[in-house]
């Protein structure tokens, strides 16, 4: 042992925990480490003379800064404000909470409230109540969620396919970027293809260089943006290349070319870029929200986003990711949430930092969760990804809430991504920008991720991408090519998704399209006033999120029986002889079979024949010089019942019950019920190994010895989630079984071919 | 007229009153004209007329500053690519060298494209930056 002798080994076991891979940062607000609150941060204050702003948060007008300047201007407004300011931060908080006040009253108070006073509000909010005012707040009543379509090759068949099956799993948005920013053409038109099959109406996204993004928008492949930064210092937003009036510019950009925009913000970023001013996190991120609020967008991308990870490595980091989202949608903003980018190695932070999402609903849950595999992220691991996928389908089924997206059943996966493939293979053959050959397509449409094709390389990709761009090709063309190329379906919906920018209706706050219809917060607004208001889960959409894979039921439990029916028959065979009474040979064991033992059930749930089984025990009976005895049961399928029935008709006075999925106990005839010699509960785990010891101490018992009890070891198994289900189905067909007052019966066995 | 919260989805709503850049009605905008060449990229583009019934839909719905966005939106629409790439540059951190190339940009917004919103913000973003000593130069 070369441990130090005097550390607990605990600590050794944790150190191996994926949780001790995270980095946790100690509370320091000097620089910049500070969640909720720090000294540096202003204390709540306007003034205003003559309609106009003269001082904001502690700072005079001559001395604001440009975010001060525009938050003054553009978000402000001087009819509400002196009112607003007025209230007692703690009554906003609980009319946050209070399912009386309505969420419009609480919108318009914030059009007066700075961005200190924000701050200071939500953080007298606990998490539960953050979670609780999220859920009302939030702007349109449906949740949804985004997801990101990437790959590390840039592989446009793999787009293709990832997006269709994206569609197919329920997104409302897809997002992708690129490895080689060079390719962001290829990229766009390979998801704008796949994202076409199987119904219309998921917006997409191509993370870009701003004018480049901006440009592949106006080819109209894609139809919304979320790269637009902002910061909440200064310098932070100076070394981001922008300020307040260029990004409120682009965005009166993006709605002029009839694309959905939205900003991104989030806690960490300045912390991240070094200036920070030793402000707390959720006083940045408010001024950050004020400032697009009045920039006009519709909505932001916020919650950490690229800060998450550090902003949860401060003392209450994640429920300060909640509270500025919560101020998002106070503000009335659109909300893509955050969980993305992966804040901790630890999958129970990973699930407890989705929870209140999933259960409050959010207009994006994920603001980009990983649709692919990890690797394949070209943004970086989202919070969840292609790996977790299907655990957070059950989340959604356990708390029966609307995560936004649905099962999809292994043979639809396939199809749509063939026909992603196809139509986007046909797509790029047809404009005669590349050809991909059966093989390359074939690895494609069953690979997980990229790790597994043969296909485009990403230099292949950069010279498709550079023709698209350079021969200028729009949507009109790839419309085209679908529909000549018998894709008509999907050029429908790819023509669908671009008219969307006509009307610009899509470009309302917290806009998606659902059923070919556009849903957002006008005509989909918030209600919600109390239990039996806002979203519900309708019947369908339950419906469609139960549709897990892999469910049991008692029909599914009957049929694979039956399957082992057969096969025991030839190993087995048990004739009932007529009503057993008492022994009186101090040399027998009986063995007390429960109702369904070898009539409707036939293995143990750890997979023995119930032959094999009633074979060692016996065996080891007859070993010790003793006689087995077997009786079937009807009045009780109770483990201990079946024991202390056993034990009672023994001429030893000791016997085994035993039940058709394997548990089992040794009884004596004297004990209480519930007070056996021996149990075998972990029916699971018990190997035949477990019941010829059984079989041996019965016996040992029944000659009056103190056997050492038989030991099954279990490694921490959650047996309950592994087996209960069918245990309580089985269980049921054993009850079912049952007479009250029914007589034993002896039970003649003869054992068979190759059964012991 | 001006719309309000009960006409949106105005696409839905009123489909007549829904035309592209060419003056094309939106039902006439279908895959059969696609393929027929007589609907093009430019058809599928948003008028000023769309972002100003937008604007009021937003004003109705109690968010005057998506409004606003909205009715700049309006005046770019008409605006070349490369003009509000050009304008989108000088705007960031750097870019211009003094007041004067903001206000020059904006007057080129005011006469040539009738962009008068637009011309006013990048006035007013040209003394903030003043102000703040932005026309340091960068790279």
């Amino acid at each position: 042992m070369t441990d130090a002798p005097n550390r607990w080994r605990r600590f050794a076991d944790w150190d191996e925990r994926p949780l001790r891979l995270d980095k946790f940062a100690a509370e320091d607000w000097q620089n910049g480490f500070a969640a909720f609150s720090s000294p540096a941060d202003p204390k709540p204050g306007l003034g205003i003379a003559g309609g106009r702003v003269i001082s904001l948060d502690g700072v005079l007008e001559r001395d604001f800064d440009m975010i001060d300047r525009f938050i003054a201007t553009y978000h402000l407004d001087p009819a509400i404000a002196p009112q607003a300011m007025a209230m007692d931060s703690g009554e906003i908080a609980r009319m946050l909470v209070d399912m009386h006040v309505p969420r419009e009253t609480l919108v318009r108070i914030a059009h007066g409230l700075t961005p200190a006073k924000l701050a200071d509000v939500v953080s007298r909010l606990n998490a539960l109540e953050i979670a609780f005012a999220y859920s009302k707040m939030r702007a349109r009543k449906t949740p949804g969620n985004q997801g990101h379509v990437t790959n590390a090759k840039d592989d446009p068949l793999q787009l293709a396919a990832d997006a269709a099956t994206a569609v197919a799993l329920g997104f409302d948005e897809v997002e992708t970027t690129m490895r080689v920013a060079r390719n962001a053409w290829s990229n766009a038109v390979a998801c704008a293809v796949g994202a076409a099959v199987g119904r219309w109406g998921t917006l997409f996204q191509c993370s870009s260089e701003e004018a480049e993004e901006l440009q592949i928008g106006m080819a109209g492949f894609t139809s919304y943006a979320e790269t637009v930064s902002v910061y909440g210092t200064e310098k932070t937003f100076v070394d981001g290349d922008d300020t307040p009036w260029s990004k409120a510019f682009l965005a009166a950009a993006y709605a002029s070319r009839g694309i959905k925009m939205r900003c991104t913000s989030g806690a960490g970023s300045e912390l991240l870029m070094g200036f920070h001013e030793s402000k707390s996190l959720l006083y940045l991120e408010a001024r950050c929200l004020c400032l697009q609020r009045g920039m006009g967008v519709q909505g932001t991308q916020n919650g950490g986003i690229d800060g998450a990870p550090v902003t949860a490595t401060v003392p209450g980091g994640m429920r300060e990711l909640m509270a500025e989202n919560l101020l998002a949608v106070w503000l009335d903003l659109e909300c893509a949430s955050g969980n993305d980018a992966r804040a901790t190695e630890s999958e129970i932070r990973v699930g407890a930092k989705i929870m209140p999402y999933l259960i409050a609903g959010s207009d994006l849950i994920c603001s980009g969760f990983g649709s692919i595999l990890k690797y394949d992220n070209s943004f970086n691991p989202s919070l969840m990804n292609g790996e977790e996928l299907e655990d957070y389908l059950v989340l959604q089924r356990d708390f029966e809430a609307d995560g936004g997206l649905t099962p999809v059943p292994e043979g639809t996966a396939l199809d749509v991504r063939q026909r992603g493939i196809d139509a986007l293979a046909a797509v790029y053959e047809e404009l005669g920008l590349a050809s991909a050959t059966a093989d390359m397509k074939a690895s494609v449409l069953v690979a997980s991720g990229s790790d597994e094709t043969r296909s485009f390389m990403p230099r292949d990709v950069a010279m498709i991408s550079e023709e698209i761009k350079a021969r200028g090709i729009t949507v009109i063309e790839v419309i085209k090519a679908l529909a000549k190329r018998g894709f008509r379906d999907e050029a429908e919906n790819l023509l669908n998704v671009v008219k969307l920018r006509v009307s610009g209706d899509y470009l309302q706050t917290s806009a998606m399209v659902r059923n070919g219809h556009v849903v957002s917060a006008i005509n989909d607004p918030n209600d919600y006033a109390g239990p039996g208001s806002g979203y519900r889960l309708s019947a369908e959409r339950r419906r469609e999120v139960m549709g897990i894979r892999d469910v049991l039921d008692q029909k599914e439990v009957l049929r694979s029986e039956s399957q082992h029916q057969k096969e025991e028959a030839r190993h087995i065979e048990y004739r009932e002889l007529g009503e057993a009474q008492p022994g009186a040979d101090g040399k027998e064991v009986v063995i007390g079979l429960s109702p369904a033992f070898g009539v409707k059930l036939f293995q143990t749930t750890a997979g023995h024949k119930l032959s094999e089984v009633l074979g060692v025990m016996t065996e080891a009976i007859r070993a010790r010089g003793l006689t087995p005895r077997i009786v079937r049961f009807r009045h009780t399928a109770d483990t201990s019942f079946l024991g202390l029935s056993a034990a009672r008709l023994s001429g030893s006075g000791v016997g085994i019950g035993i039940q058709a999925k394997g548990t089992a106990v040794i009884h004596q005839k004297d004990r209480l019920p519930h007070h056996n010699l021996e149990l075998f509960s972990n029916a699971p785990i018990t190997r035949l190994e477990h019941y010829r010891g059984l079989g041996s101490n019965a016996a040992a018992y029944a000659l009056g010895e103190m056997p050492e009890p038989v030991v099954v070891p279990t490694r921490g198994e959650a047996m309950g989630s592994r087996y209960h289900a069918r245990v309580a189905m089985i269980y049921a067909i054993e009850t079912g079984m049952t007479a009250e007052g029914a007589a034993p019966v002896d039970v003649a066995v003869s054992f068979k071919g190759n059964a012991q | 007229m001006s719309f309000s919260v009960k006409d949106y989805p105005i696409a839905e709503k009123h489909p007549d009153k829904v035309r592209g850049a060419r003056g094309k009605a939106i039902s006439e905008i279908t895959l059969e004209a696609v393929l027929d060449n007589s609907v093009t990229i430019e058809d599928l583009r948003i008028t000023p007329a769309a972002l100003a019934a937008q604007a009021d839909v937003a004003r109705a719905a109690g968010r005057p500053r998506l409004a606003d966005n909205f009715l700049r939106a309006a005046d770019l629409v008409g605006v070349p690519q490369d003009v509000v790439m050009r304008a989108y540059e000088l705007l960031r951190p750097g870019r211009a060298t003094s007041k004067d190339d903001l206000i020059a940009m904006a007057d080129l917004l005011r006469g040539t494209y009738k962009a008068g919103r637009i011309a006013d913000f990048i006035v007013e973003a040209a003394s903030v930056y003043e102000a703040r000593g932005l026309f340091t130069k960068r790279y």
